[in-house]
């Protein structure tokens, strides 16, 4: 094995993480990047998405709302605006979330209101997602 | 010798002195240990941040982006960050006394020097001088936001390009714990190359060896001006959990001063004194 990298995951409340492992999976705003040990000097913006990180053969979820990445052989940095920990996250909170989203998003009106209920709607399905196949792994 | 009736007067006035001081010592108390937790949460992000950057200033042709140029420096702009509200020690002092001092450095070397002023008694005191005042805050710390930090970031990186200034430095003191506060001077623009902080994690990497995702001129594009805001905030913070840090410690000090001891000795010399003793009282 080549050795781990440290994942860091911090938002402008506090850092949520730190932590030696095998393989992080990001959201980056170009698609999905992976990064294992030795990864090349990388930059990137990170769109609402899903970050994934294993150690030995356990996988953790978090939920990422925008933010950058940046990564270098033995290190990767998440910078998120908003990042959860997929235990974290309440699914019934989400899940009503998603519900009022979508009622928005029908009941349409301005462009920016669309928008919005658009961003909000994406948000709170990723949230549900994680949330949801979180407590289905039974995850410790 | 003074009459018992003064000194009794005289003692009371101190007390209610104290009654007041401890009072504004507890109030900072509160609104310390929130601000404390707000910088202590906002660092690492912040940290993060300026060391993404720097690294990044090394790397990439600082033509890239306006707000990694560098200019022969003919103009600085000093951003001071003192408080609103006084009775805070030598918090405010400190701070207005380094800045002076680094204008006429400045000056002394032939450069102009433009002022940014947050709080209103840095505003105070530079009013009263003949330098210039380009740009005030006032009452930011009241209900301090990211907002704040918008507002003030975005008004210096817009003069930076327009060429106002060819560097940026601010003052402020740093949070170092309750009773401790540090005045700072630190170069905000141009960006260095890990000359702060970021020196450890700016191993010297080959240039090229590296990729951007979206392209470069849009990543550096979303990536600087956030980086300015971001440290804005967290200039604002530090101050203002300096603040109240100061403040407190200035308020338990009055305390303290403010004890009415040395006076009732000399009331109990006076009290205790034969033919007195039927007024004896408190």
């Amino acid at each position: 094995m080549a050795g781990k990298i440290l994942l860091e995951v911090v938002t402008p409340e506090k850092q949520l993480l730190s932590q030696q492992v095998d393989e992080v999976i990001a959201p980056g705003s170009e698609g999905e990047f992976g990064v294992l040990p030795g990864h090349c000097h990388f930059l990137s913006t990170l769109k609402i998405g899903e970050l994934r990180y294993r150690v030995g053969d356990q996988t953790s979820h978090m939920a990422i709302l925008w933010g950058y990445a940046e990564v270098t052989p033995t290190k990767v940095t998440i910078m998120a605006e908003v990042a959860e920990k997929a235990e974290d996250i309440d699914v019934d909170r989400a899940t009503a979330k998603v519900e009022e989203a979508e009622r928005r998003l029908q009941a349409g009106g301005l462009p920016s209101e669309v928008k919005e209920a658009q961003i909000s709607l994406e948000k709170a399905r990723l949230r549900k997602k994680i949330a949801e196949r979180t407590r289905k792994g039974g995850h410790a | 010798m003074p009459s018992l009736q003064s000194l009794r007067r005289k003692i009371s006035a101190f007390k209610n002195t104290q009654k007041i001081t401890k009072a504004m010592k507890m109030v900072a108390a509160a609104k310390l240990k929130r601000s404390q937790d707000r910088i202590l949460a906002a660092r690492p992000y912040a940290h993060k941040m300026r060391g993404v950057l720097s690294n990044l200033s090394q790397r990439v042709n600082r033509t890239a982006h306006p707000l990694l140029q560098k200019r022969e420096v003919k103009k600085v702009e000093i951003l001071v960050v003192t408080s609103d509200r006084g009775l805070c020690g030598g918090f405010n002092g400190n701070i207005v006394r380094k800045s002076a001092e680094f204008v006429r450095q400045c000056e002394a070397q032939g450069m102009t020097v433009g002022l940014s002023i947050v709080g209103r008694k840095g505003r105070d005191y530079f009013r009263r001088r003949t330098w210039l005042i380009r740009q005030e805050w006032t009452g930011v710390f009241d209900k301090l936001s990211f907002e704040h930090a918008i507002d003030i970031g975005g008004d210096l990186t817009d003069n930076f390009i327009k060429g106002t200034f060819d560097e940026l430095h601010v003052v402020y003191n740093e949070f170092k714990s309750a009773i401790q506060q540090r005045v700072i001077v630190e170069k905000l623009f141009p960006v260095d190359a890990a000359v702060e902080f970021g020196a450890a994690q700016a191993a010297p990497v080959s240039a090229g060896a590296y990729l951007y995702e979206p392209g470069e001129a849009e990543l550096l594009n979303a990536l600087v001006p956030k980086h300015f805001q971001v440290q804005a905030y967290r200039i604002l913070l530090e101050s203002a959990a300096a603040e109240h840090g100061a403040r407190m410690a200035a308020m338990d000090g009055a305390t303290r001063n403010a004890a009415p001891a040395s006076l009732s000795r000399r009331r109990r010399c006076i009290t205790t004194r034969p033919g007195r003793r039927r007024l004896r009282k408190n």
